[in-house]
């Protein structure tokens, strides 16, 4: 047992913890928005402790860049699936607009609406 | 029984939990908005499971998969996003 191998066991059970808490928090919570703020912990940090952990358990150049590669697609295109979900949850009225404490968007729309 | 062993046993546990959870919202969620997050949620899982099995067996094979995973997994969410808006319009 050595300390690389006690590392990567913690990052492990980091990455498997915040899959339990988005299954748990999908389940659990009202509407859409609160889902998608549970939902998009594990795709990022989840894969980042993950792929750290792959690359203390075999450092070689080939790992390191297909991982850097990886969690650069995974950054540059979460955002946009959160995004394009969320706003689509907003303009088809899939929202608790009683549990929303500041309403940018629709302060927008409204201002807009004249245009 | 090592420490990897007790690692890949509680992590597995925990990793069947949420993609348990995800199915369950999959088949319950409301709207197809639900289903679609959910979807990604049970695909992330998948991600995270298949680079803790890499990480404990000291492989590297599906590597590859994981990246083809991170390049497309954004196209079915986005385009039921846009079909919902499209849908909805005015």
């Amino acid at each position: 047992m050595s300390a690389g191998e006690i590392v990567a066991g913690v990052l492990i059970l980091l990455s498997a913890f915040l899959s339990m808490a988005a299954g748990i928090g999908i389940v659990r919570f009202p509407d859409v928005l609160t889902r998608l703020h549970a939902a998009t912990k594990p795709q990022v940090l989840g894969l980042a402790a993950v792929l750290l952990a792959i690359v203390l358990r075999a450092p070689t150049w080939g790992v390191v860049t297909t991982v850097v590669l990886i969690m650069t697609f995974q950054l540059l295109t979460q955002p946009m699936t959160a995004h394009m979900l969320g706003r689509s949850a907003y303009r088809t009225d899939h929202v608790r607009r009683d549990l929303l404490i500041e309403d940018d968007l629709g302060r927008d729309i409204a201002a807009h609406a004249d245009d | 029984m090592t420490f990897l062993q007790l690692i890949s046993i509680a992590a597995g546990i925990m990793f069947g939990i949420g993609a348990l959870a995800a199915v369950v919202r999959i088949i319950r969620g409301p709207s197809i908005l639900d289903r679609a997050l959910a979807t990604d949620v049970l695909l992330a899982i998948a991600m995270c499971g298949l680079g803790a099995e890499m990480a404990i067996n000291r492989h590297t094979d599906t590597l590859v998969i994981l990246l083809v995973l991170a390049m497309f997994a954004v196209v079915g969410s986005i385009s039921i996003a846009r079909f919902m808006a499209k849908q909805d319009a005015s």
